[in-house]
């Protein structure tokens, strides 16, 4: 489905003539929010089908490229370019409550028998096949964020935005989490980028980590690690403790957890 | 039960003669029994439904005879006050005549009328000024400074405008349900978490469908709120209104009544319009139920 060049779909006013066969391209992007820069330059591609993971503390800019990756924010200046198909995880799973657990997967097509078809195979793609006709307010906090997965991947975008999706769960939820994300990711194969506060989350799932600090990218690591990725591999310490290093955090012995 | 507390309650003493060594004193503390047992069983909770059911009645009951003593005895004139028989007599003659049912009849399409139009003139601004910056801008400010008018402070206004006849009572009753169901849709449709908005745009919502399929159910529940306050408005105005030159209704029972010193018949007519409002609030709970099957407090089946 998506490892062909997708449809690329300018943000910008000021077209220019970006590589077609990356799924992302941004170009020299800022964005400044009442006289702070939060965004000083970004300069991103990521080619169809990558995993990346944008690490950073709060308000380093990771949830604003994001919010501009999404459309729902845009940028002051710079080029932006992203598929027409994409679809975002938020932290919260967000979905109406008045509505069914099928009707908020579909949400965006016309809520017809085929939609509510599309709706159950997603949802059986996140285990939640039992609970087609539910309402949202009766799932669990892991439950209804696999809902919003589901709703992500029903929309089969070629780029996946996920908005610290797993932030809000608990810690054996979260890693049943990763493990569908990323079975999912190998069987889809959409471009993903994840904003992440977790340096184990991101070496776990991404292809490749990118670290931002005060609005501008400070490293760009590829994560060459065979999958499943254990964290007692001396290399997932190594690279775990340079990402901490970058991050400025204070050096600790890598968990074994 | 008591043995454990002891042997707890050794331990934790056992553990201060210890503590010194330690170099700190814990004092032993001290305990609350929670364990279930006989003496913290509340025996009323234990009732079954229909002992409760019972109690329940038990207070109206005595207000009841306590009334009917009252009269019999003679310790409150008859007139003044008429014993609960006699009420029941005035039911019984007003449904014999027939006046009661085709007075019911009157005064609930007078109410219903008023709510339908009303209701829907609110609903349709609620969401006018709820959806539309336009309509917030046109109407909402008209609006708040309105629903400061009582609407039992315009009868002279719409005596003099629509005469003494139905149209004045309706137009009362309109005006009286139009601001709760206005307030509460505005309120409901402003109030909904634009987190969801942001998911709607996303997933490829335009205006139309946010509208339809997050904002209006997500604002449902509050209209819902609304409605009720407004079928409540509307009885109220109801009886307002019908103190304007009733011909039919309630209100002309009441009327002649009072000419007539009636006074079993006037709290006959009371107690209808006390039901009347029961039955409307019985209704909302069944539109509530059908409309917002969702709402965990809810439960169907």
């Amino acid at each position: 489905m998506s490892s062909a060049s997708p449809a690329l779909h300018p943000l910008d006013p000021q077209p220019a003539g970006a590589p077609t066969d990356m799924a992302v391209h941004l170009r020299d992007v800022r964005r400044v929010f009442s006289g702070r820069e939060v965004l000083g330059g970004i300069d991103l591609s990521i080619p169809p089908g990558e995993f990346v993971a944008l690490l950073g503390h709060s308000g380093t800019g990771k949830t604003t490229i994001l919010r501009i990756l999404s459309g729902l924010d845009r940028a002051d200046a710079g080029t932006v370019q992203v598929p027409t198909a994409r679809s975002v995880v938020f932290q919260e799973p967000r979905l109406v409550p008045a509505k069914r657990v099928w009707q908020n997967v579909v949400i965006g097509h016309d809520q017809n028998r085929p939609a509510r078809e599309t709706a159950i195979a997603a949802l059986r793609e996140v285990g939640l096949g039992q609970h087609v006709d539910a309402w949202p307010k009766t799932l669990s906090g892991g439950e209804a964020q696999r809902v919003a997965l589901a709703r992500a991947l029903a929309v089969e975008p070629d780029l996946l935005l996920l908005d610290e999706p797993f932030a809000s769960l608990d810690a054996l939820t979260r890693m049943r989490m990763h493990d569908l994300v990323a079975q999912l990711w190998e069987r889809h194969h959409p471009a993903v980028v994840l904003v992440t506060h977790d340096v184990d989350e991101a070496i776990v799932l991404a292809d490749r980590i990118i670290v931002l600090n005060a609005g501008r990218i400070t490293l760009d690591v590829r994560v060459n690690l065979s999958k499943p990725r254990l964290r007692t591999d001396a290399r997932f310490g190594t690279l775990r403790q340079r990402l901490l290093d970058e991050l400025g955090v204070i050096s600790q012995p890598a968990r074994h957890d | 039960m008591t043995d454990a507390l002891a042997t707890l309650a050794e331990g934790a003493s056992v553990a201060r003669s210890r503590a010194p060594a330690g170099g700190r004193i814990s004092r032993s503390p001290q305990l609350q029994d929670l364990s279930p047992g006989e003496a913290r069983s509340t025996r009323w909770r234990q009732a079954s439904p229909w002992q409760r059911r019972a109690t329940r009645l038990l207070v109206p009951v005595l207000i009841l005879a306590a009334w009917q003593f009252v009269s019999e005895a003679g310790l409150v004139s008859t007139y003044v006050l008429p014993p609960p028989t006699a009420i029941l007599a005035a039911f019984h003659e007003l449904i014999v005549t027939g006046e009661l049912q085709s007075a019911i009849v009157t005064s609930s399409a007078r109410a219903l009328s008023g709510l339908v139009i009303g209701g829907s003139l609110g609903l349709a601004l609620g969401l006018f000024a709820g959806l539309w910056k336009l309509g917030d801008d046109v109407f909402d400010g008209p609006m708040q400074m309105l629903r400061m008018v009582p609407s039992i402070a315009l009868i002279p206004l719409f005596i003099v405008w629509f005469g003494i006849n139905e149209t004045a009572k309706i137009a009362l009753i309109i005006t009286a349900t139009a601001f709760p169901i206005y307030l509460n849709t505005y309120a409901g449709v402003r109030g909904i978490d634009n987190k969801l908005i942001e998911a709607g745009i996303i997933f490829g919502l335009d205006h139309k469908k946010l509208a339809r399929r997050i904002i209006l159910p997500t604002a449902l529940p509050s209209i819902l709120v609304g409605l009720r306050y407004s079928a409540g408005s509307s009885l109220l105005a109801l009886v307002a209104a019908e103190q304007i030159n009733a011909r039919s209704g309630i209100g002309y029972i009441l009327t002649i009544a009072n000419q007539n010193q009636r006074v079993d018949i006037i709290i006959a007519g009371i107690i209808v319009y006390a039901l009347l409002g029961l039955a409307l609030a019985a209704f909302m709970t069944f539109v509530e139920r059908l409309f917002l099957p969702w709402r965990t407090d809810i439960v169907l089946g």
